[in-house]
């Protein structure tokens, strides 16, 4: 059947389709069509005139901090969950990652989750609670469950659900108004975005990780350049990526400005879903997989913006700033305000030095810490873990540093001390702690004292993010750990 | 949702850009299971610092704010939208919005209003000038005008936003209305997705 929308030259803004439905799917293999406009079309319930699509929704992950008042809004409504099925919750946000048999101290985090777990009860919502073997962050247990899979929408109430167009599923954050509408309806009413090709062609050079990419592309584009936008990371240094890997930069996606990040999904994608609790078996997941394959963007179609980089000329990035546009390179130094043209900039990087007690010219290599997180939905998986844990070994943390692992899920944390890597953390004087968010934004007792600074693996150095008054600098878990063991920024390679 | 039709009232400049919402509503102020209340956390690290100026009494009452551009980015926390209306903000003018802010904030009546960087910029500073300039936002025409410094700009919104504004429309409501539709698309979708057991 032939398509109405079958302009290639502009890819965000089709022409309305009268069909309805996954037909139109199918005909989307008609003509040239970004990865994201297939992932769109297959969703659209109801093609809007004078008003957005209407998408379905494959998969609602919930927790206890944007949820509450979603609850009480069909509460008074008199609504139902219509699909809790597809609605699956967890603790994350507020746990403690000490003492999680005790009851929690804090009351009021304590009561934001008994009011979630009395939510999934009265609605039917499956609940991984804390202490649950299956409970962690919710960006990381979608994907190890496999319950993240290719060609899926998949929204939470959280903005880095980006983190799951890793999977070449259309992924994104959504406020507590929406939680209650994909809660009332299994849909969203939502407007088409852009299209934004960035591909990295080329060998990352050694000790070059996923995170240092991602930093290196929001030091590019900015915090704004994806506003509008959902990115797709392509080119062959992606493709050589890990699904860990691949997780850490569509994670980051949002701080770049766009709603969701993807890579299509290819055999590294495949490999990693096979057996995992919610993947499909036998003749199903044969099915699957014809449908998966052809989740690829076309080779003629085009998108609204593209970027280019190469891969072979990143270096390891750490964060100087408050905003994750804030970047150098690791051997580079703290800049001054005078190097930036705009205004804005200039204005926001003067801003910036005075919060962060830093003074342009320092060499980032002389700026000392003293805390040091390796965790959060970003950098918190058994790769994370064992990268780290390669550097810990056989070494120790700098007097006067705190260094927190705190895994992103009970499976993580499981697995990794099957693998003895805790032990590796803990005879290194790292701190091994249960799973959550933790110190990604201290809603939780670990946090922060004004004007601590650290060394963190999370995705966001916003003023007081870490605590009040913390100062933060993003980098990866390798060059966290290493960090930790010299007491300034440094790089693995660099230690003795 | 109340209709909001036309805004007109003074405004608070905030002249920083990436204003993300981690300051406008600090994660200690999340842990809160109602709507109401957040006004009291808004800016809750910035208005320690008495020359900020949600701490300027000349600001008092004022009803929109002028922000730098890239306002609202980061989280996708409703509560920052919350905080603003609570605390009597009815509109935010801005160069650019982050975009899960931009959508969070219409669906609780608050008004982004995008300016180009021009229009910004001489808006602040003529909000910083003369705190008592009166600024009139329309929704209807998509327009924002100080009469007193010869100012009209258009602002974009699309259709649909702008009929749930002005009629104060539950979006829910609406969508409920296509529940056949929904049906229809249930029934065709793959049985290999997964689903949670309950
Ligand atoms: S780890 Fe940090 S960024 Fe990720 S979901 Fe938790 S709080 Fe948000």
């Amino acid at each position: 059947m032939p398509s109405t929308k079958a302009s290639p030259a502009t890819p965000a803004h089709p022409q309305p389709s009268l069909q309805a439905g996954r037909a139109v799917a199918r005909d989307s293999t008609n003509y040239a069509s970004t990865l994201a406009q297939k992932l769109w079309d297959s969703h659209v319930v109801r093609e809007g005139v004078d008003e957005p699509d209407l998408l379905y929704v494959d998969l609602h992950l919930i927790h206890e901090v944007t949820s509450p008042q979603a609850f009480e809004g069909l509460r008074l409504a008199g609504r139902r969950v219509r699909r809790p099925d597809l609605t699956v919750a967890t603790m994350d946000h507020n746990v403690p990652t000490l003492n999680i048999d005790q009851p929690v101290a804090d009351p009021i985090s304590r009561k934001q989750m008994e009011v979630l777990a009395a939510n999934c009860a009265e609605f039917g919502v499956t609940l991984f609670p804390m202490g649950h073997r299956d409970q962690g962050i919710v960006h990381v247990i979608g994907p190890e469950l496999g319950l993240t899979q290719p060609g899926m929408t998949i929204v939470c109430g959280d903005s880095h659900t980006a983190t799951h167009g890793a999977f070449g599923a259309m992924a994104y954050g959504i406020g507590t108004s929406e939680v209650e509408h994909v809660l009332a309806t299994q849909t969203l009413p939502q407007q088409k975005p852009g299209t934004m090709a960035v591909t990295v062609e080329g060998d990352l050079p050694a000790g070059v990780t996923a995170k240092d990419l991602i930093l290196a592309i929001i030091g590019r584009i900015g915090t704004g350049g994806g506003i509008g936008s959902v990115i797709e990371y392509r080119g062959d240094a992606v493709r050589s990526l890990s699904m860990e890997g691949r997780m850490t930069i569509c994670n980051m996606s949002i701080e770049g400005g766009a709603r969701a990040g993807l890579v299509a999904p290819d055999d590294t994608t495949f490999a990693y879903l096979e057996g995992r609790r919610f993947a499909p078996t036998g003749a199903a997941w044969e099915a699957a997989l014809d449908e998966w394959r052809a989740l690829v963007t076309d080779a003629d179609a085009t998108f609204d913006k593209e970027v280019a980089i190469d891969a072979a000329s990143l270096v390891p990035h750490v964060s100087w700033g408050t905003n994750p546009g804030q970047v150098v390179p690791i051997d580079g130094r703290v800049p001054s305000p005078d190097d930036f043209g705009d205004p804005a900039e200039r204005e926001a990087a003067a801003r910036a030095l005075t919060y962060m007690g830093l003074t342009a010219g320092t060499p980032m290599r002389d700026v000392g810490v003293d805390i040091v997180f390796i965790g959060s939905c970003t950098n918190s998986r058994i790769e994370d873990l064992r990268a780290a844990a390669l550097v810990a070994k056989g070494r120790h943390v700098a007097p006067g540093v705190q260094a927190l692992v705190v895994p992103g899920s009970m499976r993580v944390k499981a697995q990794a001390e099957d693998e003895g890597l805790d032990k590796v953390f803990t005879a290194a004087g790292f701190e091994w702690r249960e799973a959550g968010c933790s110190m990604c934004l201290a809603m939780n007792p670990d946090k922060l004292a004004p004007g601590q600074r650290s060394a963190s693996t999370s995705n966001r150095n916003f003023e007081g993010r870490q605590g009040p008054g913390g100062r933060t600098h993003l980098v990866s878990p390798a060059v966290a750990a290493a960090t930790a063991v010299k007491g300034t920024f440094t790089t693995p390679q660099e230690l003795d | 949702m109340e209709p909001v039709r036309t805004i007109t009232g003074t405004a608070m400049p905030l002249d920083r850009s990436d204003v993300d919402t981690d300051q406008i509503i600090p994660a200690e102020w999340l842990k809160r299971v109602e709507r109401t209340g957040f006004g009291e956390g808004l800016f809750g690290a910035w208005r320690k610092d008495r020359t900020f100026a949600l701490n300027d009494d000349r600001y008092n009452d004022a009803t929109i704010l002028v922000a730098g551009p890239n306002f609202g980015t980061g989280s996708s926390r409703e509560h920052a939208v919350w905080a603003l209306t609570d605390y009597g903000f009815r509109a935010v003018i801005s160069p650019r919005f982050g975009d899960i802010f931009r959508n969070n904030s219409t669906k609780a009546g608050l008004v982004p209003v995008q300016v180009g960087a021009e229009v910004g910029a001489r808006l602040l500073a003529a909000v910083a000038d003369d705190p008592s300039l009166e600024i009139t936002i329309e929704i209807e025409k998509g327009l924002v005008s100080a009469p007193a410094i010869g100012l009209e700009a258009s602002f974009p919104m699309d259709e649909f936003t702008r009929h749930r504004l002005l009629n104060g429309l539950d979006d829910i409501g609406i969508t409920l209305q296509h529940a056949e539709a929904i049906d229809t698309f249930e029934a065709s979708r793959p049985s290999w997705l997964p689903t949670a057991s309950t």
